[in-house]
């Protein structure tokens, strides 16, 4: 079995950092595209996450092959998260193309993808 | 057929939404028929739910026959059969608004705003029936796309805020799929029944702590909780009447129903659970008080309807956070209130935006000769939103005040009453633009109707009010049309926007005068028998 503590859940603090350096441009970034950017960053660390949920030491590709009868689910990674994430991709995704396709409506409203100069031709042009 | 309602509650808007497209294509004149019939059977489905479950009990739908651990189960409930109705009727009421409002608009794009519509109702519908805490997080999805590109259905004004409730919209949903992730992790299992017999035994772990704490937090965005509130005002100020009229109504009631769902069905008392919920009730006590506060500062009457949303959403969560009997009958009849009301005013916003294209509380001023009848359903569900008796908004609070002390929370009470004060600073400062104030301009009484148009525009260049100016922009898109054709009509209002206003008018009043009733027959069931 892995250690604990830090060196052990390596693979989570990776995630956790993703997670946070996401967030941290969607709210520190000026630029609308990178905003989404780093919304999509986010997300690909909850997929990260789930499929480390997933994974064991030792187990194979969760596939019955003819011979076997009795399989042993032990020896098997788990497909669900994999199969729960393949839902949350597509979530994303959309999501992304609802975002791409408001940005081409500010773009050529707004003539940029600045927030502050957006909010400044809001206010006043 | 009807051991499939469940299924078709969700199914008829889902396969409506689809079709509509292609027919916009081919048999335009068929969209808006089907779009209406679709949401009539969705609706009709949910009562014969509501009925048979509130007879029988509990109604569980395996979907493919796939037994529930393994497979997606969706459970008709009181609880969820009553928010299965209400959205559907919202929806059916948003439906004959729309088309009208809309004008030319939604003759150019009938086919995607219609389909849009359906996505956002049967993402809706599906949060409310389904028994599995992943389905529900697609189905959220669903339902929030659906609205982030409604919104922008409003101009570019709305453009930009949809964007922005959209980043803010896909945090709360990517905190909640975390949250199950970590109860996953905890249990192993996403149904909501197979949780609750599980998680007691993991519920004192810090996984699950952190994990309900994002859960919490997640749902917390949906429902415009305070401090995570900031997505709300401006979309619910720049979009279509007839989407904000019903995401106010219900879309972030069905948040909030998903929020009670997950807290008082699936994890029940104990370890994280209570701390949680009086720091999520002291969140939703400042939001209140808050959204009182931001409301009374408000020009435009948008913007003030969206903080007052702000506030009455926080009443929601307050019942539910309280964990006592009162306290949750008196959110679910808020829920209900609150969607007839607020849905009230945002149409009638919607129809001064209509006729006048503008939405400031100045525009209002006199309204009620130019339109008494939606100005007398405004007056009513104002009355409701500041809590005075016979309407539903004063039964609600009453059992959330009940249910506050029922809890042993002073605190509570003392903000409850606060926070009517308030509203009722805001709303009597609208009641006396529409009924006590004169029209403005004496010499626009003469020739008032064809100058009406032509007084707008100075209006905008002006931009006396930021606010006002501001609309303007996106309102011009939709509405020139609109203005010319009320002129040639004899009522106040084109019908199909007029009833749905009178309707929730009228529904106010019937709520409030059979709220014991509503008690008695459906909330009393929806509610957990050992609430904590």
């Amino acid at each position: 079995m892995a250690p604990d503590g830090l060196i052990g859940h390596l693979n989570y603090w990776a995630i956790a950092l993703l997670f946070l350096l996401g967030l941290y441009g969607m709210t520190v970034l000026n630029n609308l595209v990178k905003k989404l950017m780093s919304m999509n960053i986010m997300q690909v660390s909850i997929i990260m996450f789930y499929l480390n949920l997933a994974q064991k030491a030792g187990g194979t590709f969760p596939v019955l092959l003819p011979g076997e009868l009795h399989p042993e689910a032990a020896a098997y990674v788990n497909p669900l998260p994999h199969a729960l994430m393949l839902t949350a991709i597509v979530v994303s995704l959309a999501t992304t193309g609802v975002a791409l396709a408001l940005l081409m409506r500010i773009y050529r409203r707004y003539g940029t993808l600045e927030e502050n100069d957006i909010l400044r031709r809001m206010a006043g042009r | 057929m009807t051991s499939h309602l469940p299924a078709l509650i969700v199914l008829t808007p889902l396969v409506a939404a689809l079709v509509v497209p292609v027919l916009a294509i081919l048999a335009r004149v068929l969209v808006r028929p089907v779009a209406v019939l679709s949401l009539a059977a969705s609706l009709a489905a949910s009562l014969a739910s509501l009925q048979r479950v509130l007879a029988e009990g509990p109604w569980s739908y395996h979907f493919g026959g796939w037994a529930p651990p393994w497979g997606i189960e969706y459970v008709i409930d009181p609880l969820s059969g009553g928010m299965a109705v209400l959205v559907s009727f919202f929806a059916l009421l948003a439906a004959f608004y729309a088309p009208a409002y809309l004008g030319v608009l939604a003759q150019l794009r009938e086919g995607a705003l219609g389909s849009l519509f359906l996505l956002l109702v049967a993402g809706l519908l599906g949060v409310v029936v389904t028994g599995d805490v992943f389905n529900l997080f697609v189905f959220l999805e669903i339902s929030s796309l659906a609205v982030y590109a409604l919104v922008a259905a409003g101009g570019n004004r709305a453009t930009v805020a949809a964007f922005r409730y959209m980043l803010i919209g896909t945090v709360g949903a990517s905190f909640y799929l975390l949250g199950i992730g970590y109860l996953y992790a905890a249990t192993g299992t996403l149904n909501m029944a197979d949780l609750a017999a599980r998680l007691p035994a993991a519920l004192e772990t810090r996984v699950a702590a952190v994990g309900l704490a994002l859960i919490a937090a997640g749902l917390g965005v949906k429902v415009a909780l305070f401090p995570l509130h900031g997505w709300l005002p401006d979309a619910y100020s720049t979009a279509p009447a007839p989407v904000v009229a019903f995401a106010a109504a219900v879309q972030t009631k069905v948040a909030a129903y998903a929020f009670f769902r997950i807290f008082y069905f699936v994890v029940g008392p104990g370890g994280p659970v209570e701390p949680l919920l009086r720091l999520v009730g002291l969140a939703a006590a400042a939001g209140i008080v808050a959204g009182s506060l931001l409301a009374l500062a408000q020009r435009d009457f948008w913007r003030m309807l969206a903080y007052s949303s702000v506030a009455q959403l926080g009443y929601v969560v307050l019942g539910l956070s309280l964990g006592t009997r009162l306290g949750l009958y008196g959110a679910l009849l808020h829920i209900l209130n609150h969607a007839l009301m607020k849905g009230c005013l945002f149409m009638v916003a919607g129809a001064v935006r209509w006729r006048t294209g503008r939405q400031d509380i100045a525009a209002l001023t006199g309204m009620a000769r130019k339109m008494p009848l939606s100005m007398g359903a405004l007056f009513v569900a104002a009355v409701s939103m500041i809590g005075l008796p016979p309407t539903g908004g004063f039964f609600s609070k009453w059992y959330l005040v009940l249910g506050s002390l029922e809890a042993g929370a002073w605190g509570y009470v003392v903000v409850i009453i606060v926070s009517s004060l308030l509203s009722a600073a805001y709303f009597f400062r609208v009641i006396e633009q529409v009924y006590l104030r004169r029209a403005p301009a004496p010499e626009s009484e003469a020739g008032r109707k064809p100058e009406e148009e032509a007084g707008r525009e100075p209006e905008a260049k002006a931009g006396r009010e930021q606010e006002a100016g501001r609309e303007q922009e996106a309102g011009r898109e939709q509405e020139p049309e609109a203005a010319t054709a009320a002129r040639r009509r004899p009522w106040e209002l084109p019908w199909p926007m007029l009833v749905p206003i009178l309707l929730l008018g009228a529904g106010v009043v019937v709520a409030g005068l059979s709220s014991g009733f509503i008690i008695r027959e459906v909330i009393q069931f929806a509610v957990p028998v050992e609430p904590f």
